[in-house]
């Protein structure tokens, strides 16, 4: 491809192409300070191209590729060509990573111990986690955790954090630095946080989970214990490649369910979620 | 005449992995990639199959071995394994001789 940066985000190297030059100029602007690739060498590849060869100039249209791609990925127009390599960079990690179990968990460290939180879009994980990374927690990530196969420890995965909607605003009041805001995305407005110079610094070091939780933003407070069984469950339909991870996926997934007590939350806001969180992880 | 009755078999418990959750219990089958969430007794039913393959009076005899199985009359008992073992037929995780 023309235009191409390369990148290492926690345990993964990747490499941004693009027929353009703005993706690319938007990309090394969010991801300034990360490292290159270890030896140089990616691990996967995002690849942005025109949907059709005119779309290159006539009404830019950004088609989503790469090592592994679905069928189904909507183009997306050059103004949001960041959200496109955001995505695809998700892509690539959701179908091609094999090296740990993915979670689909926000993930936050403090005294050495993780809190994992998952949900779907809309529950105020990647908020939670933002916040919480504002009031001196080290920040792992807000989209994937990655579960050591071997002993179990989160390794960081610290992307910008994406805030959607009202999320950005609640960031701002936190004093946290929102930017680019993308407008009018398929998800609606999208604003992208980027972690702590810590964060980043700190990407290769993984520690023990301890508390996992599935908050539910918008909701009359509650907190309810969910049993073993059902985390294995919601967490495999969380999971990216439990199924392709055969044994090992099954034995890495049985053990966090075994060892991390999880609970629902249910939190009408931001404030309430933080409050809440604290809380918990002192009597975990 | 009644009918001969079905016979079951089930991969040896070498070809499971499993982990007591709670009161559900994850299998994961090696032979399919599959993993299963079962309940008491399915789990001890396919770990009663390690001695080879058997019919529901044979399981309940071997199950009756190692467990208390009081308050159930014998034929409720192999009605029981009967419907559990088809579970675990269509599950892939045992078949008929």
């Amino acid at each position: 491809m023309r235009h191409a940066l390369a990148v290492r985000v926690g345990p993964v190297g990747f490499r941004i192409g693009s027929a353009w030059p703005s993706p690319v100029a938007a990309s090394r602007a969010l991801y300034q300070g990360y490292p290159a690739p270890e030896d140089g060498i990616p691990d996967l590849t995002v690849r942005l191209y025109p949907e059709r060869p005119w779309r290159r100039w006539l009404r830019p249209s950004v088609a989503i590729g790469g090592d592994y791609w679905l069928p189904d990925a909507a183009p997306l127009p050059l103004a949001q060509a960041l959200l496109a390599a955001e995505m695809g960079m998700n892509l690539q990690v959701a179908l091609g990573w094999r090296r740990h179990l993915l979670l689909h968990c926000s993930a936050v460290e403090r005294d050495g111990r993780v809190l994992l939180m998952s949900g779907a879009s809309g529950s105020g994980k990647s908020t939670l986690a933002t916040l919480l990374a504002l009031s001196g927690w080290r920040f792992l990530g807000d989209e994937f955790a990655f579960v050591s196969l071997g002993d179990g420890t989160i390794y960081p995965f610290p992307r910008a954090a994406s805030l959607k909607n009202e999320a950005v605003a609640a960031v701002r009041a936190a004093g946290g630095i929102v930017g680019p805001v993308l407008e009018a995305t398929p998800k609606g407005t999208i604003g992208y946080w980027r972690p702590p110079a810590d964060a980043v610094a700190r990407m290769a070091e993984p520690a023990p989970p301890k508390l996992l939780l599935f908050p539910r933003f918008g909701e009359a407070e509650r907190i309810e214990a969910m049993a073993p069984s059902e985390t294995f469950v919601r967490l495999t339909q969380a999971s990216t490649n439990y199924v392709a991870l055969g044994q090992a996926g099954f034995s890495a997934l049985t053990r966090l369910v075994q060892g991390v007590p999880a609970l629902t939350i249910g939190y009408p806001d931001s404030a309430a979620g933080l409050a809440m969180v604290e809380r918990l992880w002192r009597e975990a | 005449m009644r009918a001969p009755a079905i016979v079951y078999a089930a991969d040896p418990p070498a070809a499971r992995i499993a982990v007591a959750l709670d009161a559900l219990v994850a299998v994961y089958h090696r032979p399919s990639g599959v993993t299963h969430l079962l309940a008491a007794p399915s789990p001890e039913l396919l770990d009663a199959l390690a001695d080879g393959p058997a019919d529901a009076a044979t399981l309940r005899d071997r199950l009756a071995a190692r467990y208390d199985l009081e308050g159930d009359a014998d034929d409720r008992i192999t009605a029981t394994i009967d419907a559990r073992m088809e579970e675990m037929i269509v599950a892939g995780l045992a078949w008929t001789t």
